[in-house]
């Protein structure tokens, strides 16, 4: 059951909040359980015709000729719409905000970069009809290498995917091939350090596997305009990025959705209303274009599959000293939303904790893979499974409690960041004691005090908060690791050199705990102790 | 071609055409227009379409619309009476057992094929009985808590 805990930062509340910690009904919930609620496929029209594509059979191919005269010929056929038909066929979704390069053609021409990959419309009366006839077309195809492995990618005379990047990494500001994070003295860290563990993590795609699959289904208005009916999760994205491919102005459309049978990051994409869009106007009849559950599964986008190297620095006093982080993010033919997802990883490392030495890269890179795109914490939830593995690993072989050692580590406000940002409004340390009370996991009493709020400047913390003459609680081996512990863990810890000195802080205003409220800590809209 | 097939569809009388091929899934949303049935996956993997048929939960996908002929259908349309909610539908509010609400009415009919027989499920009989139909908000949790506590009313009203 859900419970608040106004015991943490109490002084900071005034306890004005009204709707948490009570439920509150759905307003679309009666709707859900009669069956009324109206996604986008409940919607009706006479003499609505249906719109499939042909896909790519091969992960990168070049398409020497397409036969569709007979499909053109096949029964209930209204349409063929080719690569030429489609007035702008180059976008990216993210050139709406002005980010990236137009890379990905709604329906391929000269070369096909992912097994799946539409190439042709056929609208038809029937969807039976337009799968009948696209089984008539004739595509031939001079398969090419194709590079399914990031690293691969990178290696010099790998095929080059993407026409727009060539070399197979997404460009930042026009000149830079991945981001990166420079923090201290990485290598001088690893040569202070007592133990060094480095590993590599690979995390799979992940479809989102919503059980109403993408689709839209656009009607032709009186008024010139088209009506869109979509499942998207992001109407007016879609809207701007339909009306860009069609060059068509925005106003001519007009968006209807909102009722989403799940999203999960699997609906920003604008996967089917832009040739949607496009089937009606040239046939000037209302037109759906809906996923099959294949589709949904093979070729909507998923969640990227990501490469993690992480190599870190620990003293045996429980401080992590470096941290060195390799990653890459398969974005697969073409960009989508894989290039925010890098930024996203970079600003993320290196985790919730305060290391004095950071050093990142991060990689987008383009492979012959579906594209991927977001999914729940995108960018953030692999490195997050890479980083607290690293942590636990880190715990074992100094033989600390693995919640110790995090509550150590957390960020402090005040604390600075790999990013030169000061941190703020901490609560990583009240969450791991609220969860290891709750676990019933035991911990000493100096980390059941320790406070977000006090001791935030960084490394000194770790010589005011600990009693370092005391051997550090027995280690349990809670979990097991393919490393044995290190024979070291059961010498008392030493501590001859002081800790480092802390990294340059900016001066921060005055903190006034008392004079805030749980609205103020936890909003990042207001607030006085942000910026 | 197409045959002429007549059914009890929510305690009516229907009678209408199906195309050679077609399941009860396009049948009963296309021709009929009971959108309260939702396709999910259209091969019968995902339990969205979950209808009943004289009281046994079936997939509408996975079925020829011409082997219902002079059955009897229930769907998530026919449930309520009235303004009355059933009990799974007050449940279902009252656990925050729908998210997105696609799931939610395949869940409903295959709980409800469960209840009509056994009124007192255990958590495992419930678990069982909804082991075909996928929901990939919920964690399906609250869903188990809507179907027990919809039981203890079922009993109540028996």
């Amino acid at each position: 059951m859900f419970e608040l805990r106004k015991d943490v930062f109490a002084d900071e509340r005034d306890d004005n909040l009204h709707e948490i910690g009570q439920p509150t009904q759905r307003q679309d919930m009666l709707g859900h359980v009669t069956g009324t609620s109206a996604y986008y496929d409940d919607h009706r029209f006479a003499g609505l015709l249906h719109l499939k594509v042909l896909r790519s059979p091969h992960a990168h191919a070049r398409i020497r000729s397409i036969d569709d005269s007979a499909a053109a010929r096949a029964p209930g056929v209204k349409r063929i719409i080719r690569a030429a038909d489609v007035p702008v066929n180059l976008n990216t979704l993210l050139s709406l905000i002005n980010f990236g390069k137009d890379d990905e053609p709604s329906l391929a021409s000269d070369i096909v970069r992912y097994k799946g990959e539409p190439i042709l419309g056929i609208v038809a009366t029937s969807e039976r009809a337009a799968l009948e006839a696209l089984a008539k077309v004739r595509v031939s195809y001079d398969p090419l290498p194709a590079v399914l492995d990031v690293e691969e990618a990178l290696k010099p005379g790998a095929p080059s995917v993407n026409a727009t990047y060539p070399q197979n990494t997404f460009e930042y500001h026009g000149k830079y091939d991945h981001q990166n994070l420079r923090y201290g003295d990485v290598e001088a860290g690893f040569k202070q350090a007592d133990v060094v563990i480095e590993d590599r993590y690979q995390m799979s795609p992940i479809e989102h596997a919503t059980v109403e699959t993408n689709g839209s289904i656009t009607v032709p208005d009186t008024n010139g305009r088209f009506v869109v009916y979509t499942s998207t999760q992001a109407l007016f994205f879609s809207l701007d990025t339909a009306a860009k491919i069609n060059a068509m102005p925005s106003n001519q459309l007009h968006f209807i959705g909102g009722t989403v049978g799940g999203g999960f990051g699997g609906k920003v994409d604008t996967m089917t209303e832009p040739l949607c869009v496009l089937a009606a106007r040239l046939t000037g009849a209302p037109v759906r274009y809906r996923f099959s559950r294949h589709e949904e599964m093979q070729f909507g986008s998923p969640r990227g599959a990501e490469r993690i190297y992480v190599k870190d620095g620990v003293m045996r006093d429980g401080r992590i000293v470096a941290r060195q982080v390799r990653c890459y993010f398969d974005s697969g033919a073409y960009t989508r939303l894989s290039s925010y997802a890098a930024i996203k990883c970079a600003a993320h490392i290196p985790g919730p904790y305060t290391i004095p030495n950071v050093y990142a890269d991060v990689y987008c890179v383009f492979t012959n893979r579906t594209p991927a795109t977001a999914m729940r914490g995108f960018g953030v939830t692999a490195l997050d499974f890479a980083l607290e593995c690293q942590m636990d690993k880190l715990a074992h072989a100094i033989g600390m409690d693995p919640v110790e050692f995090r509550i150590l580590n957390a960020y402090r406000d005040g604390d600075m960041k790999a990013h030169r940002r000061e941190a703020k409004n901490c609560a990583l340390i009240e969450c791991a004691q609220v969860a290891a009370e709750k676990a019933n996991w035991p911990i000493r009493e100096e980390f059941r005090r320790m406070s977000s709020r006090s001791g935030g400047t960084g490394a000194a913390r770790a010589g005011a908060a600990i009693d370092h003459t005391r051997a550090p609680a027995p280690a349990p081996q809670r979990v097991t690791y393919e490393r044995p512990p290190q024979p070291a863990s059961a010498q008392p810890p030493t501590r001859s050199e002081p800790p480092p000195p802390p990294p340059p802080r900016p001066s921060a205003p005055a903190s006034t705990p008392g004079s805030s409220h749980g609205a103020q800590r936890f909003s990042s809209v207001f607030g006085t102790r942000r910026r | 071609m197409k045959t002429p097939i007549q059914f009890r569809l929510n305690g009516e009388e229907v009678a209408t055409f199906a195309e050679g091929g077609a399941n009860l899934l396009d049948t009963l949303r296309e021709t009929i227009g009971d959108l309260s049935v939702k396709g999910g996956c259209w091969h019968g993997s995902c339990g969205a379409c979950t209808v009943l048929i004289d009281g046994a939960p079936r997939l509408a996908c996975m079925t020829l619309a011409e082997t219902v002929a002079g059955r009897s259908i229930e769907t998530t349309a026919g449930l309520r009476q009235g303004a009355e909610l059933h009990p799974l539908q007050t449940a279902f509010m009252e656990h925050f057992a729908a998210q997105c609400g696609y799931c939610t009415p395949g869940m409903l009919m295959a709980a409800k094929a469960l209840l009509d027989r056994n009124s007192s499920p255990s958590r495992e009989d419930v678990v069982d009985a909804l082991g075909g139909n996928i929901c990939r908000c919920t964690g399906y949790e609250p869903i188990i808590q809507a179907v027990l506590d919809a039981a203890r009313g079922y009993r109540r009203s028996a």
